[in-house]
């Protein structure tokens, strides 16, 4: 095991590697052996061939989905289709009402998009979800009010793994004849999604977390019953003028065998994913004081958030450089912040400065695993030892009695 | 965050970690900083006869850069007055571990611990005197 190669990648969540099938595929389209034409070229093969693999990707990502190839929108990634579902909705409907509902653990592509609504005029309810990082639905349904026009909610959350029932709140939403968007970055590939069944109206995707290209992603558009977006990007009115561009064979090729693939993968890869899950967490989770963030049964198990209370997270991380983790914590004063979603979860800020993030995907082994918890147990004991706040805890002082001069 | 040489060597191999028995008249403490911060520095000092730091142990909950500063400081205040130990400025100890602009106020709580724990020392000793 000593001389496996380190550091371990345990970060997925952040981002994958491209899968080796999928490079190849991408390939394919860039040189001057390839197909390197312009899919919006209408007057010579070269721009065929391109267009051709271009609706074949589309295709692609409409089947993982259950969704119709018409529906799929490319853009840069799933900050731009959050974006673009978001702004673009509020701008549409704003005759319709200003007011739009998301949660306060969403990734800040959404919350940032939302804060710029609120600048432009319309009002936004950030709600705060239950402890186990889950949205109540009987809360969701009282902030709805006369003028909301767009909700939007997060299938798997990055930070935790948590799943909220998009089914439940689609229902919700389409009974109140409420535009529905949810950011699927971390869920595509990895969890069903069936947009058949679920009643969403937007829903932003990225290949990049699911073994594709970084720089691309989509967005879902509805089409029955239909819903309308304001472009925010203008030019050459490629995508039915939603999103202008011309449009990255490669990139779209890639993010299309990356979902092709994801489809016939997917329980295959959640089934390994579960174990070696398992296999982690039974290995850190007797240590004292771990806590694990966000619901055990409702969650993604390639994402775990794991507190180790007393131990503060940017000195852990640098006491596990085996490992690429990562961490949202280092003290405030620093411009690295105590993780939001953590706070918003109602964590303690020990805890929320205690925590890891740890992702494991397709390639991660039970090497891997092993090491990890012999890492990561190894560093919460050696900072425990240099931790005052863990000699206190082991004194049986409370510490949350203490005044600490807070700086 | 990439780290200095000075900094890992402090961190991987802590000088002086550990507690010295606060109650004892001789010993100065220093806790400063705060959980919610994501930063507590507990910093003691054994003062002798003639007022020079025979012995400093700290404990420290923060970022690499928090527990080299502590254990840095120990280092330096071994063998010196109580005054001299007051007279380390964080800029010192921030140029010594060649910290970065955003971990400056690491060395900020060293000093503020140092400061804390020398004013421990003196009101202990105080009293001592007047109830004497
Ligand atoms: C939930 C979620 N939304 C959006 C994004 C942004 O995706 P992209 O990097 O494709 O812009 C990410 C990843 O960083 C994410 O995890
Ligand atoms: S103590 Fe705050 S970042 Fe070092």
């Amino acid at each position: 095991m000593k001389d496996m190669k380190t550091p371990i990648y345990l970060d997925y969540a952040s981002t994958t590697p491209i899968d080796k099938r999928v490079a190849d595929k991408m390939f394919e389209f860039m040189t001057m052996d390839g197909k390197y034409g312009n899919p919006a070229s209408r007057s010579h093969s070269f721009g065929w061939d391109a267009d051709e693999a271009v609706s074949i990707s589309r295709k692609h990502i409409a089947d993982l989905i259950n969704a119709d190839p018409r529906e799929i929108v490319w853009t840069s990634g799933a900050t731009e289709s959050d974006n673009l579902a978001i702004k673009g909705a509020a701008h549409f409907y704003k005759k319709k009402g200003k007011h739009i509902i998301t949660v306060k653990t969403e990734h800040k592509a959404v919350l940032d998009a939302c804060r710029q609504l609120e600048r432009e005029g319309f009002e936004v309810t950030y709600m705060e979800p239950m402890s186990d990082g889950i949205l109540d639905l009987e809360k969701l349904e009282a902030e709805i009010r006369e003028d909301t026009v767009l909700i939007s909610v997060m299938h798997v959350n990055n930070e935790i793994g948590v799943i909220q029932d998009i089914e439940k709140i689609g229902e919700l939403a389409r009974s109140k004849n409420i535009i529905f968007h949810v950011d699927a970055a971390q869920s595509a590939g990895k969890i069903d999604i069936d947009l058949e069944k679920m009643k969403v109206d937007l829903m932003s995707f990225s290949a990049h977390k699911i073994y594709g290209p970084k720089g691309i992603g989509a967005l879902y558009v509805r089409r029955k019953p239909r819903v309308r977006l304001e472009a925010q990007i203008h030019g050459g009115g490629h995508e039915r003028g939603l999103r202008s561009g011309t449009l990255p064979t490669h990139q779209i090729v890639g993010m299309g065998e990356a979902f092709r693939i994801a489809k016939e993968e997917m329980n295959k890869d959640y089934e390994k994913i579960l174990q070696l899950r398992n296999r982690l967490w039974n290995g850190v989770k007797d240590m004292e004081e771990v806590y694990l963030n966000g619901d055990f049964e409702n969650r993604y198990p390639g994402i775990m958030n794991i507190s180790f209370n007393y131990v503060e997270g940017e000195s852990l991380i640098m006491a596990t450089k085996d490992i690429a983790v990562s961490s949202g914590s280092a003290c405030t004063s620093a411009s690295l912040e105590p993780s939001f979603v953590l706070r918003a979860i109602g964590r303690s800020d020990e805890l929320a400065h205690s925590s890891l993030r740890m992702s494991i995907g397709r390639f991660t082994t039970e090497e891997d695993i092993d090491l990890t918890i012999e890492t990561v147990t190894k560093a919460v004991e050696k900072l425990r030892a240099l931790s005052p706040l863990w000699e206190m805890y082991k004194d049986g002082i409370d510490i949350s009695k203490i005044e600490w001069a807070a700086h | 965050m990439a780290y200095g040489k000075k900094v890992l060597d402090h961190y991987e191999n802590p000088r002086n970690v550990g507690t010295l028995d606060k109650d004892d008249k001789s010993v100065g403490t220093g806790m400063v900083g705060a959980p919610a911060c994501g930063d507590v520095m507990k910093l003691q000092i054994k003062v002798n006869e003639e007022g020079v730091i025979e012995d400093a142990k700290f404990k420290t909950y923060g970022c690499g850069s928090a527990i080299a500063s502590s254990s840095l400081l120990t280092e330096w205040v071994r063998g010196k007055t109580v005054e001299q130990a007051q007279e380390i400025k964080n800029s010192e100890i921030a140029e010594e571990l060649a910290l970065p602009p955003v971990k400056i106020h690491c060395s900020v709580l060293a000093e503020d611990a140092i400061k804390a724990a020398v004013n421990d020392y003196y009101e202990k000793n105080e009293t001592k005197k007047e109830t004497a």
